[in-house]
């Protein structure tokens, strides 16, 4: 049992994900390792970098022609890339699940929210109507919605974007995952709601004990939300370091990352822009 | 008070209440949608005179004993052929049977047709058409092929076929048109899938977990319903012509059953001496399917937001 809680949630090595076209091929992902435990994982980096594809090459939802392979992708020790696709539909949304970028697309327009939060309850399990409209209320409770019945009965476009994304969050930690992934879940909100939904999601995988894979490019913001920072570049991770030494970084990626952020107490007249060596996309 | 006082008095309240731009309560909101969707279709009279004659066909149908002057299967062979009487407002045809008679229990022939046709050929279309649009690749490749294989034939002569080898009748000729309707709705379902399949939310709904079939049912049919409906509306005189076509050449309904392209086929042979014999029902028939396309255009003039 011991071995069992020691055992890090996820262990990544060497996984890569390559997309063959007829144009050529594309390397979204070159042979990223990393290990995760129960903690808060922050993954930083510029758009196209494949923040977004490790997400969803974790629940194995690359969409075709890509090509995912790895060395090892282990979910508390289980081999990811050896099941089959329904045993992959039993961890997905059970076990590890994703929150999605922006709310307003990704729910479904014509379904209640509440019906959509009850949706992914039904998937994992036969569930009774009012129990399962009972742990709906409370989930919604628990993302901090004040008036949950109503919120149950309404529709995506009855919501606001930060009570929208406190529903796709509802949804998501409804099942008790074990993982859960954040894919850009504030962009699309505004600075205090961004805060408001943050403190949500800290809380709940804090009470819950999830580990949380965070994916932005904000990097104050991971810095001050997670307890590890997983820089990518190019497909692959630069750099990797705990949060509170974000500013002792050393690959110049890293340096031009921090370097390109205005601060409001060390002001700067012209701020410096990334200058990109081809090098960083070969050598780790 | 007279009626036409009050009428005038609670009107406006009823409009403000239907119109108002900030309604308290979603059954509300849902009134004030469906009174302005019918101001849309008000204002178009054609639409309107569509809706009227399908109306009309509907209570034709639903009062058929009460509104009929005859039993429309009993003969007399002492009044063949009349032309129209006070007695018989449309004459009687070879048998001396009444041709109004014929023609009000006929009316409800043409909605059983209609409405089992779409009952079963629009699900089959959406399912088809859901499934391929949602799977791609090569369920696509063979449903879509399928489907157009189905087109590739004018659907009188598929449905012609289709019954030939089930053997003539009402309900053979219902499964023949059906399984020559389908393909149209497979194509419109499988259109808005793609719109779809792509969007987050049914990404959101795949990564908990959530099966391929159960998406297609409950994410992706749900959404391309209503242009299915719409389509099904406008699909509707198509139906009645078919129908028609079958009776008219002996495959669809059987007499005595008052079936108006058996009853145009009866009264062919008097084309020349007796005109209004097949003249009568075929009017009817015209006249309904125009009324079903009328209001087909009408509807779809208001629930496609693309054309206004």
């Amino acid at each position: 049992m011991a071995e069992l809680t020691n055992q890090p949630l996820l262990q990544v090595e060497n996984l890569s994900v390559r997309y063959v076209t007829p144009t050529g091929t594309v390397d979204a992902l070159k042979k990223v390792s990393f290990e995760l435990g129960r903690e808060k994982l922050g993954i930083v980096g510029e758009s196209g970098s494949g923040k977004s594809t490790l997400g969803r090459a974790i629940l194995r939802l690359i969409p075709r022609p890509g090509e995912v392979s790895a060395d090892r992708m282990a979910f508390m020790g289980q081999d990811l890339l050896a099941m089959s696709k329904f045993q992959m539909r039993q961890v997905r949304g059970k076990q590890i699940t994703m929150i999605l970028q922006d709310p307003k697309f990704s729910l479904n327009p014509v379904m209640r929210a509440g019906d959509q939060i009850l949706e992914a309850l039904s998937i994992h399990g036969r569930i009774g109507r009012r129990e399962g409209r009972s742990r709906v209320i409370d989930i919604l409770r628990a993302v901090r919605i004040r008036d949950p019945h109503r919120v149950y009965n309404a529709y995506v476009h009855e919501l606001s974007g930060g009570m929208g994304q406190r529903v796709m969050t509802a949804m998501m930690v409804v099942t008790n995952p074990m993982l859960l992934i954040a894919d850009e879940p504030t962009s699309a909100l505004d600075v205090t709601v961004r805060m408001q939904v943050l403190a949500i999601i800290d809380d709940l995988v804090t009470q819950r004990g999830m580990g949380l894979i965070f994916i932005s490019h904000d990097l104050n913001l991971v810095g001050s939300f997670c307890d590890r920072i997983l820089i990518m570049y190019g497909g692959r991770i630069v750099e990797s370091c705990r949060a509170a030494d974000l500013n002792k970084v050393t690959h110049p990626y890293s340096r031009g990352l921090l370097d390109s952020l205005p601060s409001i107490e060390h002001p700067k007249p012209v701020l410096a822009t990334l200058k990109r060596d081809p090098a960083w996309l070969e050598a780790p | 008070m007279t009626a036409n006082e009050r009428v005038q008095t609670a009107s406006p309240g009823l409009r403000a209440w239907l119109m108002a731009d900030a309604p308290e309560s979603g059954w509300q909101a849902a009134c004030g949608r469906a009174y302005r969707g019918w101001r849309a279709f008000a204002g178009n009279p054609l639409g309107l005179m569509g809706l009227g004659i399908v109306i009309l066909l509907l209570l034709c149908a639903a009062f058929a004993p009460w509104i009929a002057t005859a039993d429309p299967t009993a003969q007399d062979l002492t009044i063949r052929l009349q032309p129209p009487t006070a007695l018989h407002w449309l004459g009687t045809d070879r048998m001396g049977r009444d041709t109004y008679s014929n023609l009000v229990y006929g009316s409800r022939v043409t909605l059983y047709i209609v409405v089992l046709v779409l009952v079963i050929a629009a699900p089959i279309g959406l399912l088809v058409g859901s499934t391929a649009g949602y799977l791609g690749g090569r369920t696509d490749q063979v449903l879509m092929r399928l489907t157009d294989i189905f087109f590739s034939f004018p659907r009188l002569v598929l449905a012609l076929a289709f019954v030939a080898s089930l053997g003539p009748g009402l309900n053979n000729a219902i499964i023949a048109i059906a399984i020559t309707a389908w393909p149209a709705y497979a194509r419109v379902a499988r259109a808005e899938t793609l719109a779809v399949r792509k969007s987050d939310f049914i990404s959101a709904v795949r990564t908990q977990g959530a099966s391929s079939w159960r998406i297609i049912f409950r994410h992706v049919m749900p959404l391309s319903l209503p242009s299915v409906v719409v389509r099904a509306t406008l699909d509707m005189a198509g139906v009645i012509l078919t129908a028609a076509g079958l009776g008219f050449l002996g495959l669809g309904a059987q007499p005595p059953t008052p079936e108006w392209g058996a009853m145009i086929s009866v009264g062919r042979e008097n084309i020349l001496d007796q005109w209004w014999v097949p003249a009568v029902p075929g009017m009817a028939i015209f006249i309904v399917s125009l009324g079903f396309n009328l209001l087909g255009d009408g509807l779809r003039d208001v629930l496609d937001p693309k054309l206004s």
